[in-house]
């Protein structure tokens, strides 16, 4: 057969079969490559999608990227359900098997050390919303154009202000203990930067967007600490995603820092707040 | 059944909602190897600002009439085929009214 090869994931070899009306991200089922004792799994795709440069353009449009990201996350998520997976990036392409299996001997002892990392383990992700304040929406939008004199304005915009930073301090406060408890069951943790708030379809504001490495025997327990998290304090909402394949632990370990890094960002009002409310 | 390990009932997937979940993880995250194909990471971490902006707010726009992503031609291919794209400015500017109409009540 003709086509490339697309590469969704590598595992070490494993006794059940994936379900047999899986289909990958141009309709082809899954096939694995067992090489060097470790399993690529791999489909075919056209060059017309996928050659560099359809690729690229293909990348482009969001219909397209919307339904090969899907394909690409169903195929990861069987194998999650059979075995532990290296997700690889969407889109790793190869020309066709013996590039698939040169990729594995260039890489073998790090794709053995990652694996070994994750073996037994998935992710899943927590994210932490403020919601609309229940106050100000009691007595809805007056807001501070209506004041009478620059005196009032300010002190209105003080006031709203300082209601503001209470529940930033509240929410802040409630994602950080949250995170601190849940990282105690966790082998890893990452924190993501937060999702558009003005345009993700969740309402409210996330200020955690979290990820975990959670062994499997450790997850309802986990699973258990969020939802007891989730009615803890009112106007903040949590929202538990998962089980993931860990894609958010398949790098090397050198990312860490780099991600503990959007801590700062992850929690806390985003600057650009200071300027809204009127 | 030979599973690995017992695991809890899925949580938050299925849904259309999750597109950004999934892209989050399937776009930015998962082992980075460079293939045959080359493929410019930074034209996807370019690619990746532009969904964090759009894609997260597909389903809420849909649900507010919004759906002026789709007649961005960079974006979709419907518009690239019906040639939407004057439509676009107009539509952008609309979402800009209603994203700072919403903003007293989300921001107090």
């Amino acid at each position: 057969m003709t086509g490339l090869r697309y590469v969704y994931a590598v595992c070490r070899p494993f006794g059940a079969a994936l379900q047999s009306q899986l289909r990958g991200v141009a309709g082809d089922p899954p096939r694995l490559l067992n090489h060097h004792g470790l399993i690529a799994v791999v489909s075919h795709v056209p060059e017309t999608d996928f050659s560099e440069e359809a690729l690229r353009a293909r990348l482009e449009d969001l219909d397209w990227l919307a339904a090969t990201a899907r394909a690409h996350q169903q195929v990861i998520d069987a194998l999650t359900v059979v075995t532990t997976p290296l997700p690889l990036r969407m889109a790793t392409v190869f020309r066709d098997d013996s590039g698939v299996r040169v990729m594995i001997e260039e890489r073998e002892d790090d794709f053995r050390r990652t694996l070994d990392r994750l073996e037994g383990r998935v992710e899943w992700g927590v994210k932490v919303y403020v919601e609309a304040d229940p106050e100000s929406a009691a007595q809805p939008a007056q807001p501070a154009r209506r004041a009478a004199s620059g005196r009032d304005y300010l002190r209105q915009r003080r006031m709203q202000t300082r209601a503001h930073e209470d529940r930033w301090a509240r929410a802040e406060e409630l994602a950080a203990r949250l995170h601190e408890t849940l990282s105690s069951r966790a082998d890893d943790t990452r924190l993501h930067a937060p999702q558009n708030p003005a345009l993700s379809g969740a309402a409210g504001r996330n200020v955690l967007n979290a990820a975990y490495l959670v062994r499997r025997d450790v997850s309802e327990e986990f699973v258990e600490m969020v939802d007891r998290a989730k009615d803890d304090v009112p106007g903040i909402r949590v929202e538990l995603t998962g089980p993931w394949a860990a894609y958010s632990f398949a790098g090397e370990e050198t990312a860490r820092e780099e991600d503990t890094g959007t801590r700062e960002k992850g929690v806390g009002p985003p600057e650009e707040d200071a300027g809204e409310g009127t | 059944m030979t599973t690995p390990g017992r695991l809890p009932e899925p949580y938050g997937q299925g849904q259309s909602a999750n597109l950004a979940d999934i892209l989050e993880r399937v776009l930015d995250k998962g082992i980075v190897i460079a293939g045959d194909i080359r493929i410019n990471l930074l034209d996807i971490e370019l690619l990746t600002v532009k969904l964090r902006l759009v894609v997260a707010s597909v389903d809420k726009a849909k649900e507010m009439g919004i759906d002026w992503w789709e007649s961005d031609p960079a974006l979709s291919s419907h518009a690239r085929r019906d040639e939407l794209t004057r439509e676009n400015a107009e539509l952008r500017e609309r979402l800009r009214e209603l994203e700072s109409g919403r903003a007293p009540r989300e921001a107090p």
